[in-house]
Order: structure tokens, then sequence, then C-alpha cells
């Protein structure tokens, strides 16, 4: 380090000192705002790093005296979240579903808010368009094996069908014919059953099918085959058929009958969740 | 081996000597300008009231909109996402409207620009018009330009440390007032005056003043000249707008050179004098602090006190005002011409004037024909094509819209009766303040009906909605046709929604989605 008093020679302007391989820095001073400028950030940043979480220490870092913390702003931007749906939530804790789906602010936040439980909790049978499958209803259509008014939508999903270890649950088990009545009669009342909503290839399989749909499934499915949602015995007279249409799906329906099970989800989701799905089921359009 | 005196030396010179270079950062010189007065300075104060009139009174101004709309003329209603402005409201997805006025002002400009000159700088930019109204209060605290620069260098006397805050104080008055101006145009102006004070406002409110006002008084008050000059762009681009038939403001050289402080001695001895007599009237004058007479040049704003400077001088000497005058180019040059008889030779003042004194005939003088030329008809017609479209458009545009999303996830849905079913999301779109019931109506779609969620009505062809005040309304709608009558997997129909009351309708064309098996 040379002295700091060393004045450049050639453009009689003081250097800084600093000098290398015979190069001297000119000491030109910045324009005052600047360097004013540039201490204030300086300080700023000190300052910031006392006010914000910022040295890190041997576990942790330190706190900051503001206490900020980007996940306490977490928490209160959802406790904030959750406080604006607070009145809603409220009315549908209150409100049966009834009432929920007759007011409309009520029933568009719970379509919404049932329509994102349905993503997360539904889909995976159900579709993501509640559209089902074979064998998992289409929750889009006017036919409701268990009744389509919102109660009896809500008891569906709050105890399930055919799910063990829920006592209220939905139950109904068709027998497997297959060991009680001929293959012939198993034929003939599939034939029956299909001609029912269309038409069949052997007109003459429908006179003997009707009796015998007389002798052992009027009890469920009722006298005209309309189904009864007491039992969960499906209507056999209409264009819908959870595990195929034609007589032959049919035939193997009869033969040995399939039974899908639905978890019961009360205990999972809440009352609230369980309102709230029941509430975006009735809206898809077949509600009744 | 060539001797030394053959090595031919360059032509070459050290432009970066150390000697000569400038130094990298220059403090401003200020600025004192002196009151001006004429007409363009009579002109420059009816443009300030004017200007700082409507900026500070628009938001005041009522405007009735029936008992469903504010009754604010002027309102960017951000929360709502509402621009009202008199008789026009517009809703976000007509916000090509302010487009297009932008584009209007766009052209506007080259159109005064090309033909006029920079009058926008010199007359109505609220840089201009701001810095015009801060030195107003400069002058009323300090004095005029001889007592401020006495001021400015003097010590700091009791009288310094009185006058000082106290011009500061009031332009941070000032700029207060203009920042505060600016939230009212954003929220009811009485109701949120009074949140202001009262200290209730939303914090953003404050954060908008405090940076507004910061911005007006640095900005106004303190960088004045250095913003036109080193800050914004339109010096740059307005250039590019001036031809030769523009008007703009020059020294008149043709007239005004030789200048002299002494015109008798230098009469006496034989010498021409022109018209100038270097008094530097026009330079103390000047807001941006140049010199008029070294031609046109980026930092004029053309704000013409230099002319009230010089006709004032003028006419105490007894001779024709304009020295300094509005003049164009081709003008300029073509008396320019006449003064130095069409060579490269210093000006003659003889040349320019007859025997007895007064101009000659033969100097070319502005005509108001000028103004129209090919260039600003095209700018006019620009404008005005863009103006009518506005305009026809505003008078045409539907106060009743709808859309119609047709569900994509289920497609379509089988129902018990084998007819097929279709979901839309309607959107009624009543961009009116009032209270409208709407018909929804299928139209061209046999044997179809529709039903709608929250609407407790039997499936039909038509139904009723009641759409609230400037509200849109969402409904879900389900079309659903006899499985016997669907022709195909793809069918065009309408929806068509209609004000019960007024006249108004708006048609929406969808498409009904069925499954081969239907048919």
């Amino acid at each position: 380090m040379m002295s700091n008093e060393h004045v450049d020679e050639i453009s009689g302007i003081a250097t800084t000192g600093h000098e290398w391989d015979g190069i001297k820095e000119l000491n030109n001073p910045l324009p005052r705002w600047w360097v004013i400028t540039f201490y204030v950030t300086i300080a700023w940043a000190a300052a910031y790093t006392i006010a914000y979480p910022a040295w890190p220490m041997l576990s942790s870092a330190t706190k900051g005296v503001l206490g900020f913390s980007s996940r306490n702003d977490v928490k209160k931007e959802l406790a904030a979240a959750e406080a604006a749906k607070g009145n809603y939530v409220a009315a549908i804790e209150q409100n049966t579903v009834s009432e929920i789906v007759a007011n409309d602010a009520l029933r568009e936040f719970a379509v919404a808010a049932g329509g994102a439980a349905f993503k997360v909790n539904c889909v995976q049978c159900h579709g993501s368009g509640a559209q089902g499958s074979a064998g998992f209803p289409n929750l889009n259509d006017d036919d409701w094996l268990w009744g389509g008014k919102a109660e009896q939508i809500q008891e569906t999903i709050m105890h399930g069908i055919r799910f063990a270890s829920d006592l209220d649950t939905r139950v109904s088990e068709m027998p497997a014919f297959g060991d009680i009545i001929t293959p012939e009669q198993i034929t003939q009342v599939s034939a029956y059953v299909a001609s029912l909503s269309g038409a069949v290839k052997d007109a003459s399989l429908v006179e003997p099918g009707a009796r015998v749909f007389a002798e052992n499934c009027v009890a469920c499915h009722g006298d005209k085959a309309q189904g009864n949602r007491e039992l969960g015995a499906p209507n056999l007279t209409d264009a819908i058929w959870l595990y195929g249409s034609g007589e032959t799906a049919i035939a193997a329906q009869v033969r040995a009958p399939k039974h899908g099970v639905m978890p019961a989800w009360a205990g999972r989701l809440g009352q609230t969740a369980v309102k709230e799905l029941t509430v975006y089921v009735h809206s898809l359009g077949g509600g009744e | 081996m060539l001797e030394k005196t053959q090595v031919a030396p360059h032509a070459a010179e050290q432009v970066n000597s150390a000697k000569t270079r400038q130094p990298l950062y220059a403090a401003r010189k200020k600025i004192f300008p002196k009151r001006a007065s004429g007409r363009f300075r009579q002109f420059k104060w009816l443009v300030m009231a004017i200007t700082l009139g409507i900026y500070y009174l628009t938001p005041w101004l009522r405007w009735d909109r029936g008992p469903f709309a504010p009754d604010q003329a002027v309102l960017l209603d951000l929360a709502n996402r509402r621009f009202y402005f008199f008789f026009v409201e517009i809703w976000p997805q007509e916000f090509y409207y302010v487009a297009g006025l932008l584009m209007m002002a766009g052209i506007g400009l080259f159109l005064i620009t090309s033909t006029v000159g920079r009058a926008w700088c010199g007359y109505t930019c609220p840089q201009t018009v701001w810095v015009d109204l801060f030195l107003v209060v400069e002058r009323a605290i300090e004095g005029d330009r001889n007592a401020r620069m006495k001021l400015d260098a003097g010590p700091w006397t009791m009288r310094k440390l009185v006058l000082r805050p106290t011009k500061h104080a009031i332009w941070l008055v000032i700029a207060a007032a203009t920042g505060g101006s600016w939230i009212f145009y954003f929220a009811d102006a009485p109701t949120l005056a009074g949140e202001v004070f009262r200290g209730i406002a939303a914090p953003v409110a404050y954060v908008t003043i405090a940076v507004l006002t910061a911005t007006t008084y640095t900005i106004g008050g303190l960088m004045r000249e250095q913003v036109c000059t080193y800050m914004c762009p339109w010096p740059r681009i307005q250039a590019a707008m001036l031809d030769e038939n523009s008007l703009t403001v020059t020294y008149n050289d043709w007239r005004g050179e030789p200048r002299s402080r002494h015109t008798k001695k230098a009469l006496a001895a034989g010498q021409p004098v022109g018209d100038c007599v270097d008094c530097n009237a026009c330079v103390a004058v000047c807001p941006m602090g140049i010199d008029i007479r070294d031609g046109q040049q980026l930092e004029c704003i053309t704000c013409a006190l230099c002319i009230d400077a010089c006709d004032g001088v003028m006419e105490k000497l007894g001779r024709e005002r304009g020295l300094i005058s509005y003049a164009t180019l081709s003008d300029y040059n073509a008396n320019m011409a006449l003064a130095t008889a069409g060579s490269t030779t210093p000006v003659n003042p003889a040349l320019i004037r007859t025997a007895n004194g007064t101009f000659s005939d033969g100097l070319a003088h502005f005509h108001l024909r000028k103004i129209f030329r090919l260039r600003t008809f095209i700018y006019l017609g620009a404008w005005s094509a863009v103006g009518l479209a506005l305009l026809i458009s505003l008078l045409t545009r539907e106060r009743l819209e709808l859309n119609v999303l047709h569900d994509r996830n289920p497609q379509f849905v089988t129902l018990s009766d084998g007819s097929i079913r279709n979901g839309y999301t309607v959107k009624l779109l009543n961009m009116i303040p009032e209270p409208r019931t709407i018909v929804v109506t299928l139209q061209g779609f046999p044997g179809a009906e529709m039903s709608a969620v929250g609407i407790e009505l039997p499936p039909a062809r038509s139904f009723d909605t009641l759409v609230e005040p400037d509200r849109l309304k969402v409904l879900k709608v389900f079309v659903r046709q006899p499985a016997g009558q669907i022709e195909g997997i793809a069918q065009s129909f309408k929806f068509r929604i209609e004000d019960k009351a007024g006249l108004e309708s708006a048609e929406y064309t969808a498409t009904f989605n069925a499954p081969e098996i239907a048919r």
C-alpha cells in the first residue's frame, strides 16, 4: 500500500493508493446522492437481518425481532380463507341437504366445495365427470338404485353400500340363480327382461321367461320389473344397465350377480363434506 | 532500413486525452426562469387552469345512473371491475374502448405535432403544467429571477431559513393534493375523502397518496427540466413527427442577425445590424435553460415563453413582433435564402427590408393551407376512422349478452327412458344497472326440453329468470331430447335470450351430442 495522499501527476487527481504493475486507481468521487443511497442500502440490509430471520446459527437461524415466519403467513392466509368460508360452512352444518339445495347461494357454495371433494374421493370409481362405468353407477342420470332425493343420496354417501364395517350401510344381495333355476330358464328370463326395454332375438322365449320372472324375481324387482328402491333392486324396464344391457349381460348377472361395494364416507369426510358432496351429486342433473 | 525522417506521420488525434476529457458526472446548473408576460403566457395560464381543473375536479362530478350503480361521473371501480365514464359503462371485456382511445391519443399527438410542433410538451403535458404551478409558488415566495438567484447564492440568513422551507412546504401540499386527487378516481370521492381524513381508508389509499406526493414533489419541484431532457422518450419520438411544414418555435435569424448590443455604434460604423439586441430576455424566461437562438433543439418544449419575452422587447424598441415566432422550416429556409441572397454569406438585414424599412414582399409567411397536407390528412383520417369505429361500436353495442359452455365430461347422459341429456353452463350478462327478467328459449330443436338447476319449473322450451342489475348470472341448464327424435351424434341448435320488458335479445349456437347407439 502506498500513501493515500498521492496525487496522479498527469491528471492531477488524487489516487486511492492502490497500484498494480504501475497502474494507479484514480479517486474520482461518485455523485453524493449515489454514495448516500449506497450507504442507506447497507444500513437497510443490516437492519433487515435484525428485523427478519437471517443469521444461520447451529440448529436454526436467528428469528428476527419482527417475529416473521413464512409458515405463520401461510397459516394466517389459510385461517383467513377458512374464515371467509365460515358463514357458508356454518350454514351448511345447520341446514338439511334439501334446504341447501333450495337456497341459491348455499347451493352454489356446496356444489363448488362438493365438486372439489368429489375430485379427490369419488372419481376413482365414478369417473371425473361422475359418468360412471360398467359396475359403477353414472350419477348424472335419473336412475337411482337407492333413491335420488337429496336425503337419500346423503344416506348413501354417509353409510355406503354393502360396506361391512358400517352397521347402517345399504345392503341388497341378489341370489345367484345359477344354483336355483335351470340354464334354460335363465335364457328365458333374460329374454323377458331384455324385451321390457327393447327387441329380443327370439320372441318365443319371452312368455316362458315372464313365468320364470313371476316365480322368482317379482319379490324384489316388482311385478312389472319396475324395481324397488327400498331394497336397492334396479328398475329393469329402463334404458340404464349398471352391468351392461342385452340378453347375454343380463343372463350373466342372473346366473352369478356382481355386487358393487361403496365405502361409508361419514367417518372419513365428516358431515359437512358429505352434505356438500350430496348437493354436488344432486346438482348433476338427476336429483329428484 | 528506412531513415527516421522517411516515416510519414499519421493525422491522428488523441481524442481521449486526460487534459481535455470531460468529467463523467456534471452537477445540474440551476435554472431560474423569469416571469414572462404576453399572449402565450396568457394562453398557458388558461390551459393550466383547464387541465388542473379537470384533474382535481373530475372525481367530484356526479352522474345519476339510478339506484343500482354509483353516481360518480368518472369512476374506475377496480373492486367490481367496472369503468364508468358519464353515460358509458365499460365491462372488462370491453377494454378495447380504452385501447381505441389510446390509439386516438397517439394518432392525435402525431397530428398535433406535425402541425403545431411539440404543443403537447409545451402546454398540456402534466410535467409542464405542474412545473409551471411550482414555479408560480417559487416566484410568489422567493421573488422573480434575480431575487431568486441572489437568495440561492447568498448565505443562510434568517430570511432564507424562512423562505426555503415555506416554498417546499407549499410544494408538498400541492403534491399531496395531487396524490390525494388520484385515488378519488377509484372510489366514491366524497366517501373516500371522509375516510382519508378520519384515518380509516384502506392502506393502499395512503400508500398511493404517499407515492404520488413523493413523485410529484420530486419530479415537478426538484427535477423539473431534467425529466424532459433525460428521462422522457417523447422529445425523441415527437421530433420524428416534425417536418418542414410543421410550426415550431423559431428564432428568425434572417432578421435578427447580426445581433448587436450596440446598435447605434455599429450603424454609425456602417456595419449591418439585425433586430436582435442580444438582451438575453429569451434565455432568462426559458424553463429549460436553453437559448432558442441556437436553433431547434431537443431540450426545447416549445412553451413559446421566449416569443412573449422577445415580443415585449421588440415592442419597446418599436420594431415588428415575431423575431422569435412560430414558423415552419420551409418558410424559415426561404427567408434565410432571401437574407443571404441564396449564398453562404452572413445574413444581411438590408436584403429583407424595403428602402423605407418595412419588410420586403418576398418574405414567406405562414399560411393556413400548410396545415392541410397529405401527412395531416392521413393522421386525421386514421384518427377519425378509429373514433368513428369506436362511436359506432358504442352506439350499437349489446347490453344483454349470452355465453354458453357445453359440458365436456360427460358429453351426454342417457336417461332411464332412453332420452339423451346434455348439460350447459349458460351465462347471462345483464350489462345495464337495472334488474331484468330474461326469457331463455330453445330454438330449432324438435322435441327438446330444458330444465335449470335452482329453477323450480317443469321441463319446458322456455323459462324466465331474474338477473340482478349490472351482473352476470350463471345457470346450469340441462337439455333433453327423446330417443326417437335424435338426429345424429352432433346436432346444432340455438339458445335465445330476450329481455322480457325491452327489445334486446341475444343468441348462441350450441351443439347437442348423442351416442351413436341412441339413433
